[in-house]
């Protein structure tokens, strides 16, 4: 490891990157719903109160809608807000704001503005939390021109991608899996960005393409370790990216593997994986597919308390090689 | 507009008579608002004309009757000051400063256009004047008028933000989050809640559980301010009032102004739901009118005076017109530009 990495867990990358953001520019502040001494429900933003103050690190009221909305003003007119939802599924309190003003202002003033906002959500299953805590509901920001929509699997893209976002000059929505803030991993000190809209190959085969997202890449990852020991050789793509999507790596990776599963928490249907699938469906790629594409996504139904329904409800690793399994070798 | 520290009007006017807010401005001030009060009118009333002679599509929404509320409130106000509006918003958009030729390119869907024909009568925004744009949401601009104030307060500006809304725009949860935290935080804000007694066809009877908007600002620890919105002087004067505590710190103000559209809510309107007698009694109540009689009054403006602003007026609609007939139309190949920074 380069003397400059250190091992930092997910939640820890991110804190940094927003650290970093705010050491580099004035207009950069966080907002969001006990962020402050309370250092935020997954602890994300820490003791950023005590270093930066409260004008920076801003407590708002519970008042998600009309929060998201003075984010968008703040943007608008020269600031660059940082805004935090405590979960994911509170952002359906705010869509008027995120999809009727911050994804469209810019267009519908005939590009005269930009709304530099980033926007930060905690997402997924497997803490306990049940049906209003625990979805994943990246796709529906996804489909929403305007906006772009990242989900970082590691914290070195955590950080990085955040950094990126913070920098560009448009709204960023960022899906953090609550399961990975405490994942360890090599985070590079100082300023980087990871590019909005690349995909990353973390690990290259021949047999099969899994194209996965968040915390599926990892499960994804050691599906592949299983099934190399069957002899079956898988490539595991990294989204990252909703929108923009890196759909050139994805048609590259199948012309070579001539198989595709997608691998993605949200409710499978009318999701990540129909994109996935239509980008091959429509490329040149479709002339090389020997196997139907496949999607893995969570099931069609709230997600449930019980721990053992709350596991079914989502992907999990044997479900992954077995769909492998059957894609490769077309066992039943 | 800026206020003019000489040419006092009331130098020249019957000063023991005067209205205050008419010892501020200057008797150029007071011309210019009402140029802009007959410049709604008549962008309103071309509009409308267009409309019916197909030469533009879509809806809009007219603030006929509504003029003194909009050139009233935006009387402190300089291009440093920021306005959010509604889709009931032409006339905010010319009280703010914006030229005619371009709002009426925007509403003929034309690349001269304020939003080069992407946003149309329901998104005119001149960001160079300070306004953040109209919004097709009910509410949507009030959250969004607090996030533009905070920034003003986190720059060190003396900037104030004005937010336009209407009478329905106090029934929906943004108006009360967003008043809460402008309120919390102090806020250099000033909420303006236009009651012209509808949305759309429900009157704020029916609809709102507090007789008057204003009585609102109690439960945000703010001042609650009713004005007759047909009522220049009142309605600016107010203006000055809370535009000056929002820059002296002491955070927000609510001003109601109670007002009337005198049209149809939209084009669909087939007023069913008041009658003509009501309509006809506040048409006997036209701001302009009402203005012009009191400068008229007050020695403040001449009768040649007025007519000279009128046809002023008509040539700035006319050329207007002209403008935005004769502007190109975007590109169909362009669909996507202008989505995301290039």
């Amino acid at each position: 490891m380069d003397a400059n990495v250190r091992e930092l867990s997910y939640a820890q990358a991110i804190q940094e990157a927003m650290a970093i953001a705010m050491e580099q520019d004035e207009r950069v502040f966080l907002m969001g719903e006990d962020i402050g001494v309370y250092g935020g429900a997954f602890q994300v933003t820490g003791d950023l109160v005590h270093r930066f103050g409260e004008d920076r690190v801003m407590d708002t009221p519970i008042s998600e809608l009309g929060g998201a909305g003075v984010a968008v003003g703040a943007a608008l007119t020269g600031m660059r807000p940082i805004f935090e939802f405590q979960f994911s599924d509170f952002a359906t309190l705010a869509m008027e704001q995120i999809v009727n003003q911050a994804a469209k202002i810019r267009y519908m003033l005939g590009g005269n503005v930009s709304v530099p906002l980033v926007m930060r959500f905690p997402a997924g299953s497997g803490t306990g939390a049940a049906a209003q805590h625990s979805q994943s509901l990246e796709a529906w920001l996804a489909h929403v021109p305007g906006l772009k929509v990242v989900q970082p699997s590691t914290p070195h893209d955590a950080k990085g991608l955040l950094l990126a976002a913070v920098a560009d000059p448009d709204p960023v929505m960022i899906f953090e899996h609550k399961l990975l803030y405490k994942m360890k991993g090599p985070v590079p000190e100082g300023y980087y960005t990871v590019p909005i809209g690349k995909a990353e190959t973390r690990r290259q085969g021949r047999d099969l393409t899994i194209v996965a997202t968040a915390i599926m890449v990892h499960k994804s990852l050691d599906a592949a370790a299983q099934l190399a020991e069957e002899g079956i050789d898988v490539e595991v793509i990294d989204l990252r990216s909703l929108r923009p999507m890196d759909t050139p790596a994805i048609i590259e990776s199948v012309k070579k593997t001539s198989r595709l599963l997608c691998v993605y928490e949200g409710v499978k249907t009318l999701g990540i994986g129909a994109e996935v699938s239509a980008a091959i469906a429509e490329s040149e790629a479709f002339d090389y597919l020997d196997a139907p594409v496949m999607r893995l996504g969570g099931a069609e139904s709230p997600l449930p308390y019980n721990p053992d329904l709350e596991k079914a409800a989502v992907p999990q690793v044997p479900d992954i090689v077995a769909a492998a399994r059957k894609l490769v070798r077309k066992e039943a | 507009m800026a206020q003019s520290t000489t040419n006092k009007a009331a130098a020249s006017a019957h000063a023991a008579n005067l209205p205050d807010i008419y010892r501020r401005l200057s008797a150029d001030d007071l011309r210019e608002a009402l140029r802009k009060m007959h410049l709604i009118r008549r962008f309103e009333e071309s509009a409308e004309e267009s409309y019916m002679r197909g030469l533009i599509h879509g809806t809009m929404h007219l603030s006929i009757g509504q003029e003194a509320s909009a050139v009233g409130i935006c009387m402190p106000l300089s291009d440093a000051d920021y306005i959010t509006s509604t889709h009931r918003g032409h006339g905010h958009c010319i009280g703010k400063g914006a030229e005619v030729k371009k709002m009426l390119a925007e509403f003929f869907g034309k690349e001269d256009g304020y939003c080069r024909g992407r946003g149309g009568s329901m998104h005119i925004a001149d960001v160079s004047k300070g306004n953040l744009g109209a919004n097709g949401i009910v509410g949507g601009g009030i959250p969004i008028a607090v996030g533009a104030a905070l920034s003003m307060k986190k720059q060190g500006k003396d900037s104030v933000v004005v937010s336009f809304f209407g009478d329905g725009a106090n029934n929906e949860g943004a108006f009360h989050e967003a008043l809460n935290m402008a309120a919390v935080w102090k806020l250099p804000v000033v909420f303006v809640c236009e009651n012209n007694g509808y949305g759309m066809s429900t009157s704020t009877k029916r609809s709102t559980a507090v007789p008057n908007i204003a009585d609102r600002a109690s439960a945000y620890a703010m001042p609650g301010v009713i004005v007759d919105g047909n009522n220049f002087a009142e309605v600016a004067a107010a203006s000055f009032e809370a535009c000056d505590r929002a820059r002296r710190g002491e955070g927000p103000t609510l001003i109601e102004s109670k007002t009337y559209r005198i049209r149809g809510h939209s084009r669909s309107d087939r007023n069913r739901y008041r009658t003509k007698e009501e309509i006809e009694s506040w048409q006997a109540r036209d701001p302009i009118g009402i203005f012009e009689k009191e400068l008229t009054d007050l020695g403040l403006i001449t009768p040649e005076e007025i007519e000279k602003v009128r046809a002023e007026v008509e040539v700035e609609i006319a050329e207007g017109l002209e403008f935005a007939k004769a502007s190109p139309s975007p590109s169909p190949s362009d669909v996507t530009r202008y989505v995301y920074t290039d």
